[in-house]
Order: C-alpha cells, then sequence, then structure tokens
C-alpha cells in the first residue's frame, strides 16, 4: 500500500499536499482568526478563475504545449460580456453561450495554426495574447460596469454548507470544471492521447492515435476554459476592463508546475493543480495576515515555489535517467518537444 | 555585383523590404511623415522619432538575438528593464532639487551590476541546472516584476538629476544620445561575435548543443554567456527607458517588451529553432514594429489597438517561417503548372 502511495507519480502531489498543510497549518498557528472552514473555502472562492484557467492549461502542458494567451483570453471575456449585457442589452444566458464560443472559436484557431503548420505552440498563443489585448480595446477602451439582474445574482448568492459556511456559485463552477477535468484526463480515451502526445509526440503518431484532432481539441478547450474563467471573474469584479487577467497566464502556469505536472510533458494531473491553487492561495492570504509586507511579495514567492520545484523535478529526472537520457537532458534546449 | 548578390543572401532582404514597403506607405498617405526640420541644434520628425522610440527594444533585441540563435528564449527581459530602473531609481532618489542621493555612475554600474546579476541567475538556471529556457526565464518573468516594485515600495519614483536625463532624451551632434548607445552595442557585439570564433560558437551550440560539446566546444559556457549578455543588455535599456520619462515604473516599466523584442529578432530573421542569427536584422525588426506602431498613431487609431496588427504580423511571420506551410503553398503553384 504504501509503496503504491509513493510511487514516482504520486511524489510531487504529496509534496505539494505536505506543503499546502504546512503552509495552511503556520497561518493557523501564526495569526489568530486565519483557521476556519470559512477560510479554507474562501480560497476557492477566490480563486475560481484561476483554477478554471489552471485546469485548461494542465491539458495543454501535460501534452507538452504551453498556452501564453490565457490572460488575455480572460480579459476579452470580460470585455465581452459587459459590453453585449450594458450596450446591446441582450440575454445574460444568450452572453456567457457567445463569449464560451469565441473563446473556443479562438483557441481552435490557434490549434490549428500549431498542429497543420507545426509552428511553436509559445510564439503562437504569445501572438494570441497580443490579438486577445488588443481586441479587448476595439470592444472597448473603457472600464464597463454590469448591472444586469442576473450577473448581479450570481455574483452576491451564496451556496449554503454545513453550518454558516458557504461557497460561491463562481467557486461551484470551478469545482465542476475540475471534476470533468480530472475524469477527461484520468479515465477517457481523450484524456490518454493526451499524456501520450505529451510522452512523445511521435511515438502517438505511430500508435495511430488521432493526433492532430487531440492538439486541436486540447487548445480549444484551454480557449474554453480561459472563456469560462472570464465569466467567473466578470462575477467577482462585475465589470469589463481591457486591463483584467493581466499576467495571469503565469500564475495559471506557476499553478500547474507547482502542482506537479511536467514541463516537458506527459506527466500531470487536475488534482496536483487544484493543490497548487491552493498553495497559491495561501501565500496570498499569509501575506495580506502579515499585513506588513507589500502584496508585490505573492510574485517573488510564487517565482520561488516555481524555481523550487523545477530544481527538484530535474533532480528526481536526473536520478531516474540512463546515462545516455542524462547526456541528452543536461542540454535543455534538446528536450524542448518541437 | 557580388555586394548585391551577398545582400539577397543574407536574409536582411526581407526585413528591409518589409520596412521599405511600410515608409512607402506612410509617405504616400501620412502627410509630413518625412518632414525634418533642425529645432536648437537637433534634427526632430518622425523618422528621428521613431529611432528614439525604438532604441529600447533595440537594446534588449541585441541580447535576445544571441540567446535566439542558441535556440533559447528568455522572456524576463522587461522584468529585468523594471528591476533595471527600479535600482538606478532608488539610488539617485526623487530629490526634487536634482542632487542625486548617491553619484550618477555608481547608480549605473549598480543598475548594470543588477541586471546582469539577473541574467547570471537565468544563465545558471539554463546551463548548469538545466531547465528549459522558457520555464528558467519564466522564473524571473514572475519574480522579476516583483522583486521591482519591492524595490520601490510599489510606488512611481521620480527623478529630477537632471545628467541622467541624457540617456533617453538627450541629443549628441544632432541625434538622440540612446541612438549612440545602441550603435555602439551593437558594433561591440558584432565585433566580439563576427571576428572571433565566439559567434560561431554561439551558432552550433544552436544547431545541435551535444554535437558542439563533442567538438571541444563549452556549450554551457557559451550557454551561460548569452544569458548573462541579455540581462546586461535589459539592464542598459532600461536606464534609457528611466531616463526617457524621469520616473521608474515598477509595474509598467518595460511591460511587454519582451514580446516587442522577440518580435523584432524573428521578424529580423532569426530563426526561433537556433542556429543562425542576424543582429543587422533585429535592429531592422525593431525599427519596423516602431514604424508601425508610430503609422497606427498617425492614422488616429487607439494605441492599445496596434496590438491586433503586431499580433497579425506575428501570425504572417511565423506562417512564412514555417517550411510546412512554405511546402503547401509551393505545392499548389507546382500542381497548377503541371496541369497546365
Amino acid at each position: 500500500m504504501t509503496r503504491r502511495l509513493l510511487n514516482d507519480r504520486n511524489v510531487p502531489v504529496l509534496v505539494i499536499l505536505a506543503l499546502f498543510l504546512l503552509m495552511f497549518g503556520w497561518g493557523s498557528v501564526a495569526y489568530t482568526g486565519f483557521f476556519s472552514v470559512q477560510n479554507f473555502l474562501n480560497l476557492f472562492i477566490d480563486n475560481a478563475y484561476l483554477l478554471i484557467l489552471a485546469v485548461g492549461m494542465t491539458f495543454v502542458i501535460i501534452s507538452g504545449g504551453i498556452d501564453l494567451s490565457v490572460g488575455s483570453m480572460l480579459g476579452l471575456a470580460t470585455m465581452i460580456s459587459a459590453s453585449l449585457l450594458e450596450k446591446q442589452h441582450l440575454n445574460p444566458l444568450l452572453v456567457i453561450l457567445i463569449v464560451l464560443l469565441v473563446g473556443t472559436a479562438l483557441g481552435f484557431f490557434m490549434g490549428c495554426l500549431i498542429q497543420f503548420f507545426d509552428l511553436p505552440p509559445f510564439i503562437i498563443t504569445l501572438a494570441g495574447l497580443y490579438l486577445a489585448r488588443g481586441l479587448c480595446y476595439v470592444v472597448s477602451l473603457d472600464t464597463i460596469a454590469i448591472n444586469d439582474g442576473f450577473f448581479q445574482a450570481a455574483a452576491h448568492s451564496q451556496v449554503k454548507l454545513i453550518g454558516d459556511n458557504f461557497v460561491s456559485p463562481s467557486a461551484v463552477i470551478a469545482l465542476a470544471v475540475v471534476a470533468v477535468g480530472a475524469y477527461v484526463l484520468r479515465f477517457t480515451r481523450f484524456g490518454r492521447t493526451v499524456y501520450a502526445i505529451g510522452g512523445n509526440e511521435q511515438s502517438a503518431l505511430l500508435m495511430g492515435l488521432p493526433v492532430a484532432r487531440t492538439k486541436i481539441a486540447i487548445y480549444s478547450l484551454s480557449g474554453f476554459c480561459s472563456a469560462l474563467g472570464g465569466i467567473v471573474f466578470t462575477f467577482y469584479t462585475l465589470s469589463g476592463y481591457a486591463l483584467d487577467g493581466k499576467g495571469m497566464e503565469l500564475d495559471a502556469i506557476a499553478t500547474v508546475v507547482i502542482g506537479g505536472t511536467l514541463l516537458t510533458g506527459g506527466v500531470g494531473s487536475a488534482f496536483g493543480t487544484v493543490l497548487g491553487v491552493l498553495v497559491y492561495g495561501t501565500i496570498q492570504v499569509l501575506i495580506v495576515f502579515q499585513g506588513t509586507l507589500n502584496s508585490w511579495w505573492t510574485r517573488i514567492v510564487i517565482g520561488f515555489l516555481v524555481f523550487l520545484f523545477c530544481f527538484l523535478q530535474r533532480l528526481f529526472e536526473a536520478r531516474k535517467g540512463t546515462t545516455a537520457v542524462r547526456t541528452v537532458s543536461q542540454v535543455p534546449a534538446a528536450t524542448a518537444s518541437g | 555585383m557580388p555586394s548585391a548578390r551577398s545582400l539577397g543572401r543574407t536574409k536582411l532582404v526581407w526585413p528591409l523590404a518589409a520596412l521599405g514597403c511600410l515608409l512607402l506607405f506612410n509617405f504616400f498617405f501620412t502627410p509630413n511623415f518625412f518632414h525634418m526640420e533642425v529645432k536648437e541644434g537637433h534634427l526632430y520628425g518622425n523618422l528621428i522619432d521613431i529611432l528614439k522610440n525604438a532604441a529600447p527594444i533595440m537594446l534588449l533585441a541585441i541580447g535576445l538575438t544571441l540567446v535566439i540563435a542558441t535556440k533559447g528564449i528568455d522572456i524576463s527581459v522587461g522584468s529585468v528593464v523594471a528591476i533595471s530602473a527600479g535600482v538606478v531609481a532608488i539610488l539617485l532618489g526623487g530629490d526634487l532639487a536634482g542632487h542625486p542621493k548617491y553619484p550618477l555612475a555608481v547608480a549605473i554600474v549598480a543598475a548594470l551590476a543588477a541586471s546582469t546579476a539577473a541574467g547570471l541567475w537565468n544563465g545558471i538556471l539554463v546551463s548548469r541546472i538545466g531547465l528549459q529556457p522558457i520555464i528558467a526565464t519564466l522564473i524571473l518573468f514572475v519574480a522579476g516584476r516583483g522583486i521591482a516594485m519591492v524595490l520601490t515600495n510599489a510606488m512611481v519614483i521620480w527623478l529630477y538629476v537632471k545628467p541622467f536625463a541624457i540617456f533617453g532624451q538627450g541629443y549628441w551632434l544632432g541625434l538622440p544620445f540612446s541612438i549612440y548607445l545602441v550603435a555602439g552595442l551593437l558594433l561591440l557585439t558584432a565585433l566580439v561575435t563576427r571576428r572571433t570564433a565566439i559567434g560561431l560558437f554561439i551558432e552550433s551550440v544552436g544547431i545541435n548543443p551535444t554535437a558542439a560539446r563533442f567538438s571541444g566546444i563549452n556549450a554551457k559556457n557559451i550557454l551561460l554567456g548569452v544569458y548573462v549578455f541579455s540581462g546586461f543588455c535589459a539592464g542598459v535599456s532600461g536606464l534609457v527607458v528611466c531616463s526617457t520619462v524621469m520616473s521608474a515604473d515598477g509595474n509598467n516599466a518595460g511591460n511587454l517588451y519582451e514580446l516587442d523584442a522577440i518580435l523584432a529578432v524573428v521578424l529580423g530573421g532569426t530563426s526561433l529553432n537556433g542556429g543562425k542569427f542576424y543582429l543587422l536584422g533585429s535592429m531592422v525588426g525593431a525599427l519596423i514594429i516602431q514604424t508601425l506602431t508610430t503609422t497606427i498613431y498617425a492614422f488616429n487609431v487607439a494605441p492599445e489597438i496596434s496590438q491586433v496588427v503586431k499580433a497579425l504580423v506575428v501570425y504572417a511571420v511565423s506562417l512564412l517561417q514555417s517550411e510546412r506551410f512554405r511546402h503547401r503553398i509551393a505545392g499548389v503553384f507546382l500542381k497548377g503548372r503541371t496541369v497546365a
């Protein structure tokens, strides 16, 4: 039993789980009022949008790719929903549908470029970052406040749990996304193909797996998650602002990496990503409770954690690898997937 | 004419053609675009503005060209610009009378040292620990802006030290001083890479690091070196950025510069697959981006929307670089010919 629990795949997830418990425990001891069920639930409420982005990103990174456009796609989603609601006065459900379609379509477009023309995901999604951010300004140069009843209700209503504790509808959506994401990754043919592509795209192709279709689907999925994250973010801020989600792509990547997903592809889990987001949220709460530190320390701590986890991953790989593998992996460029 | 033929062989002709098209467009459609006049002994005009505004990106692009030649990438340069600006600003201090807290030279050396140290960190992660370049520099991309904000205490520091203004606003012999910085650094880099074997070493590491190592090149130190140099270039760029607005804003200084600089390098013909680099091409690339931005301004389009145009340019350029795309296009033409 212990051996099964401690196999290679679980070690990073267990490390991050321990880190989360340590940080949360330390906060509970050090600061009064830190430990409560509600405070734990708040982590999901405050980071619902990030959780959704990170689940999409998990798929992309496991497949060996990267998606830098998610932050500005989230911004674009908030702008489109605010504009359609307040300027066109469309039905809120129709607005949500349109936003999700736009996000998926942009992701699909990028996936096609990456797959059909063999272009590096890094550059294509970087251009996507520009494109979506620029489109935000095309929609409107000013911030648009949202007064729509449905969005207001979604922002303020609470889903009661045991006792006085509650979560927001956004958190429920985020957890549903996590559940679906985890199921798809683990138990469907699509999920298996994602892992196979990340492990070795050439082999996946030779095995007869639908690589092209799956890769395009992965980027479409990430686009969908960005759009959904944007809608949830809009529930949170009740406005559309063209700079929403600036730099969030890196938060999403960072949480996925901290959650034990390998940037070289092939290894990772949705559960790890949830833990990554929880650690991220806990750092923020700890800095708020600490009081004297500037909130920008969050970025420094996150940067350090990403370093720490990448470093540990390298150590694991180096210890496992044979000499031949090690010669190749010593040189980073050779391991980068094309 | 051998010189014309060698110009065609170097990839420089394509970026120059693109720049030429942009300028031609402006010649016909933007009134007074080429207008120049001498005011107070300085040259003024759109063309000078383009050179001046492109300087920070050109400086970044010099360092980044070498990094990309090794098949690497450095996305931390924008954050390093912010760090460099932050360091110089806190050392000079926001004294209203313009008395620097520390001598100007000390502040400049410290800023360059800080950014070079940032480059060294990236270089160690890539060459010694063996992280993928994107990830290694991602760490400083995330943390760097945080460091800059913590340095400046999350405030915008305004500078009133007059002599410092020369980097971004000064003129020398009628031209902006920053142009001389770019030219100097470019010349130095070109000499070191093209007159010694270092350029060849960099390219061979980009083509096949293992083979390079087996042929006796210290691939690790070459990798380390290019990242350190990229950090240094970002530091110089930070000085220019900070001096242009005479303030250090940790949040906005150098924001999205990494993207512009990467775009400049790619537009200049250096492939992201490494192995070859064109320093002059990268400079032309930076000028293309700046000319594009200036053109968009001239048409009274909101500057933010220019990002959409930039994105489309990136898509077009990367499609042209894609072998599969070229084959497909060639296939269409060939098919037409055989049928006819």
